[in-house]
């Protein structure tokens, strides 16, 4: 089968004078570099310039918090067993009478622990995850100094209050229309971004089992 | 011009012509990244300052700041020795080459030329052989095997060459009579240029050039993918530097003499007609050979970044059984053509 017309036969003929004098052919070659040096450099300076994402840019990881501002994840593990590259950890807790408008379930996550250097930005964590909690951003992970600094715990994970993390971006039409399909019904009950219903009105199917 | 004027007026010359040399070797590691770059399609250098310009500076810095290390099994002195030669004999070329014809200022006639040897191109040869000096003590005093094999190669290449390049030479002087740069330029007025004259033989020494300077596709003893770095494997900080500086200064007096020889050095074709004041002629041609050199210093890079490396085989192939038997013919058809001209007479 041929895919293009650029396949050339090669053969080992003797070379006839002409190209056993190699100039002609170190003269092609030279004009070849030459006419590389007027061309357009294909560069992009990097902290000046950056190269244009893709909207659907799977970047750092966040881990949301619901319109009261209370913390969405519940630790069930899921994101857990479905990462791929066992970047993620976590210890659940319970909570305690006084903090609902900290946790938003009973059970929430004490610890919450992404390793960025076995992370592989796959996005299988947001996919599992049945609480919307934990979603893949448009940001960039920063460099580092040492490896220790790339194990990500709440306190960079966790939004905050004031500037929650737009996720429009990435939450398409197709998208949303995706997750409608998912095993997980409660996930077409709420929009995330709008954030017009609240949980209370909806009461989801997951919250309605005894965790 | 009594002794003491023309003591200081050579020792300026002198001068100018060490920090040009020094100048023009700094901006070449320059131009060769800038070069490298363009013909790759890449930026290059372009953090430090305005286009990267200041890279050199930055280099050198570097250079300097790096620790030094001496092998403690190498031979101390000739270490130290080795890229002092280097840079030495790459210095030391430069006082032959007619930089301009000669100003004449109240009555008193400056030339542009440090000594006009009436066996400038003999001095010119024995100060690049001694070259292969730096670079094989630097090799051997090393006690590596890589830094050994380099210098071996070097010596053994620049012998290879020194030999095809006098050949070339040969038939140059036998057409132009004379053993002074000087001359050799001043007969170059208009378009006489020698390459005109020995389009072969100006070939061979352009390609001989190449192996002399240790520049690729003839750049076998610093070859890195077989010898680590070749001869200065083991050298550090400004020793190295040194070495990859005597290289550049090298390329600026090839193309020097590269120009100088076949390319019309300091003359240019009809400027005569526009310009007759013969002091801004004698500037305009300096300049009109540094355009020349900067050409050739372009054509040294250019080839770089297109051929690839020689095998070591095929490096003594061209040398012995090409370019040698090439350049004797050349002589052969020189002789043959004065003699029917007449031009012996």
């Amino acid at each position: 089968m041929q895919l293009t017309n650029r396949s050339k036969v090669v053969s080992k003929k003797e070379m006839t004078f002409v190209e056993r004098m190699y100039l002609p052919a170190i003269f092609s070659g030279m004009m070849i570099t030459f006419s590389h040096f007027f061309r357009k450099k294909p560069t992009i300076k990097y902290p000046e310039q950056t190269r244009e994402f893709s909207g659907v840019f799977r970047g750092q990881h966040v881990l949301k918090r619901d319109e009261n501002g209370a913390e969405r994840c519940t630790a069930c593990g899921l994101c857990a067993v479905a990462c791929p590259a066992e970047a993620i950890t976590m210890t659940a807790a319970e909570r305690q009478p006084g903090e609902e408008n900290l946790y938003r379930e009973e059970k929430y996550a004490a610890k919450y622990e992404i390793n960025m250097l076995r992370c592989i930005f796959c996005g299988d964590c947001e996919e599992a995850c049945p609480k919307e909690a934990i979603f893949l951003t448009d940001r960039k992970v920063d460099t580092m100094y040492n490896r220790g600094a790339l194990v990500f715990g709440k306190d960079i994970l966790v939004e905050s209050k004031e500037n929650p993390i737009d996720l429009s971006k990435r939450q398409t039409p197709a998208v949303k229309e995706f997750k409608k399909d998912k095993h997980y019904q409660h996930n077409q009950t709420h929009d995330l971004n709008t954030r017009t219903e609240m949980s209370d009105k909806n009461p989801r199917p997951v919250q309605k089992k005894k965790l | 011009m009594t002794l003491t004027a023309l003591l200081i007026y050579k020792g300026i010359l002198v001068l100018a012509v060490f920090a040009i040399t020094l100048l023009v070797a700094t901006y070449s590691t320059y131009a060769e990244r800038k070069i490298a770059a363009f013909l790759q399609d890449r930026i290059g250098p372009d953090r430090a300052g305005p286009f990267g310009i200041l890279q050199p500076l930055a280099d050198a810095v570097k250079m300097f700041m790096k620790e030094e290390m001496i092998p403690s099994v190498s031979n101390k002195t000739l270490f130290i020795l080795g890229p002092s030669i280097a840079m030495l004999t790459a210095c030391l070329t430069g006082v032959v080459i007619p930089w301009g014809s000669s100003l004449t200022i109240n009555g008193t006639v400056y030339p542009l030329q440090i000594t006009d040897l009436n066996i400038g191109i003999l001095y010119l040869f024995g100060v690049i052989s001694l070259g292969v000096y730096g670079i094989m003590i630097g090799g051997w005093s090393s006690n590596n095997k890589y830094s050994l094999l380099g210098g071996i190669r070097a010596s053994s290449q620049m012998i290879s060459y020194e030999v095809a390049m006098g050949l070339a030479i040969i038939a140059l002087v036998m057409t132009t009579g004379t053993l002074s740069m000087k001359e050799i330029a001043a007969q170059q007025h208009g378009w006489h240029w020698n390459a005109f004259i020995q389009p072969l033989g100006c070939l061979i020494f352009i390609i001989c050039a190449f192996a002399e300077t240790n520049r690729a596709p003839f750049d076998l003893p610093e070859c890195e993918t077989e010898l680590v770095g070749g001869y200065h494997t083991e050298y550090s900080s400004m020793k190295l530097g040194f070495f990859l500086f005597a290289e550049y200064i090298n390329m600026f007096i090839s193309s020097a003499v590269i120009s100088t020889f076949y390319f019309g050095g300091y003359n240019m074709p009809f400027i005569g007609r526009f310009v007759h004041d013969p002091n801004v002629l004698a500037i305009l041609g300096v300049v009109f050979l540094f355009m020349k050199i900067s050409f050739f210093i372009f054509f040294f890079m250019w080839v770089r970044w297109t051929l690839p490396r020689f095998r070591y085989d095929q490096l003594m192939r061209l040398g012995w059984q090409i370019l040698i038997p090439l350049s004797i013919l050349n002589i052969v058809i020189t002789g043959f053509v004065m003699y029917f001209n007449g031009s012996l007479n």
